[in-house]
């Protein structure tokens, strides 16, 4: 059930980064996520493969510029990489809607994702959103319908996934490409159900109580790791990710390598009951 | 995204009219008991409103045939979640106290016009209809039950998404709930998504738009995200018919609006088009 948790080494935070800081506060962890100078889907794509080939559209009406897809070479293995993309550029937020996705984009996902279950390519997925986009054109697309059809659809695909949440994990539409065998979670990286402006603004009717709704709502790391919702934590140079780009995309890409090296030798069939009993496991308290 | 809103869209009836219905689409008035008596559909608009889930299982389960199933699966307040007006185990245990329910969804075994089926209903007197690790529990077991017993299931979803008070573990229940129906399906089993008024959010985004055949009843409220946040986000004024049954009929993600005295025999039909 806990499929390779066993291995885990617990709470593995205790980073020189974390020694040396004050305590940060769950709010701290949200704005460290969502700075713009972490890195984005490009620098990962870029530290983890030099021969990375983008492909684009859902095949339907579009391609969502939102979510990232493509086919690379990431050590031994030949991957899928599926991410949220934000945009680095004023032009590229804009076209990209800030890493909000459209229903188009995880159809482009599940599209590709079907390409690397035949030829047996692993998946690799980096994620880093607000959330869905909430558009008009998003809900005539069905956006709770692609949503709900990519949970469907990854928990029964017979390849491995390797779930990585960067910065945002932004609730349904982060976990839309978030189904997989082993789900790592950046350090100060977060991930709820719903922003703590959202919560704040409908729980304390004060959108300004956003540290308290974070606080309560338990989305760092460390949070998800006790609450068994990740699996294992990656630990960010000292100050985080921004302060040392290349050490942290070295040390998501040794953590995605060897999850990726403990899953290549699992029975296809066997991953999908792995992974179902995973979900199942999923605050299960009774 | 905030797509936890429904709960603050819907038009509410003022105390005042404790005697009187409102119709929240139409606002026409009625006597309280008229309402009732017409099924809480509106006899000007034809707005099917909202039934309790027992209210409910007694217009689609056939008389003396349901036996509720995973009773003893409630709520869990595994973060100690409180937050301006209260706690999380004080609102939950006063709406357990309420409805009588320990979950927002109940679940049971029965037969529709004979037909052997799993049935759940959503209640959205308890808590927005939310989905908790309870609600997803429930349904997860009942996709089990169901391929063991060979039953087709039906859900009745009502509910205005992911429960915040359970955190990550409530958005979680997505996955687990859609994985479970895939297996569901994959057993050669059928399942119909009935999305009545309102089936929106985490709900709206996992189970309820995973049915082999989606269907709803008029002028009921479907949508992922809330008509507010999205005027906020496009700064436009969207269209009154938006998100409603008939919207998303003609846009292509439901498959039939069925009235609420034809939904039975709707159910027992597709079920006999299938072979159960
Ligand atoms: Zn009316």
């Amino acid at each position: 059930m806990e499929n390779g948790k066993c291995k885990m080494k617990g709470r593995s935070s205790g980073t020189a980064a974390k020694k040396a800081a004050v305590k940060l506060s769950a709010m701290d962890r949200v704005k460290l996520a969502r700075d713009a100078k972490r890195p984005h889907i490009w620098d990962f794509i870029n530290a983890f493969c030099s021969d990375f080939e983008e492909l684009h559209g859902d095949r339907l009406v579009n391609d969502d510029r939102g979510l990232v897809a493509g086919f690379g070479t990431v050590g031994d293995y030949r991957a899928l990489i599926l991410g949220h993309h934000k945009g680095a550029t004023v032009e590229e937020n804009m076209e990209a809607n800030f890493g909000m996705v459209n229903p188009d984009g995880y159809r482009k996902a599940m599209r590709l994702a079907k390409l690397a279950e035949r030829f047996h390519n692993p998946i690799v997925t980096f994620v880093d959103t607000p959330g869905a986009y909430p558009g008009k054109e998003a809900e005539e697309r069905g956006q709770a319908e692609a949503i709900a059809k990519s949970l469907e659809f990854f928990a029964g695909l017979k390849t491995p996934i390797v779930v990585v949440v960067t910065g945002e994990g932004g609730s349904g539409g982060a976990l839309a490409i978030a189904v997989g065998d082993r789900i790592l979670m950046m350090e100060n990286a977060v991930y709820s159900v719903i922003s703590p402006e959202g919560c704040a603004g409908i729980l304390w009717r004060d959108g300004k109580m956003a540290p308290a709704a974070a606080e309560a709502l338990k989305i760092t790391a460390d949070d998800l790791k006790r609450l068994g919702a990740i699996d294992e934590i990656v630990p960010e140079p000292a100050g985080g990710a921004q302060k040392n780009p290349k050490a942290a995309l070295a040390s998501v890409k040794k953590a995605v390598l060897s999850a990726l090296k403990a899953l290549a030798g699992v029975p296809a069939d066997e991953l999908v009951e792995q992974r179902y009993a995973k979900l199942r496991a999923y605050g299960n308290f009774y | 995204m905030s797509w936890f809103v429904a709960n603050n869209e819907k038009p509410k009836i003022p105390p005042a009219k404790a005697l009187w219905a409102i119709c929240p689409k139409c606002k026409s008035h009625m006597p309280k008991e008229e309402w009732k008596k017409n099924n809480s559909i509106c006899p000007k608009c034809n707005y099917h409103g909202r039934l309790s889930a027992r209210e409910r299982i007694s217009q689609v389960a056939d008389e003396g045939t349901f036996a509720e199933v995973f009773r003893d699966v409630s709520y869990s307040d595994h973060l100690e979640f409180h937050d301006a007006s209260g706690d999380y185990k004080s609102k939950v245990e006063a709406t357990i106290a309420k409805t009588g329910e320990r979950e927002s969804v109940v679940m049971g075994t029965c037969e529709i016009d004979g037909h052997k089926a799993m049935l759940g209903v959503m209640d959205f007197a308890f808590m927005g209809g939310s989905l908790g690790t309870g609600t997803g529990e429930r349904i997860a077991r009942a996709c089990e039950q169901a391929i063991a017993e060979r039953r087709p299931l039906v859900i009745f979803s009502a509910s205005g998404g992911a429960r915040m008070h359970e955190g990550i573990l409530s958005l979680m229940q997505m996955a687990k709930t859609s994985a479970a129906i895939g297996r569901l399906k994959a057993a050669g089993l059928p399942y119909i998504s009935v999305c009545t008024d309102p089936t929106t959010g985490g709900v709206s985004a996992s189970y309820a738009m995973l049915g082999d055949i989606n269907v709803t009843e008029p002028k009921a409220l479907i949508g992922f995200a809330g008509r507010r946040v999205i005027e906020n986000t496009i700064h436009q004024k969207l269209p009154a018919d938006f998100q409603s049954a008939e919207y998303l009929e003609k846009h292509g993600f439901i498959d039939k609006i069925v009235e609420r005295k034809d939904m039975k025999p709707f159910l027992a039909k597709m079920l006999y088009f299938w072979g159960f």
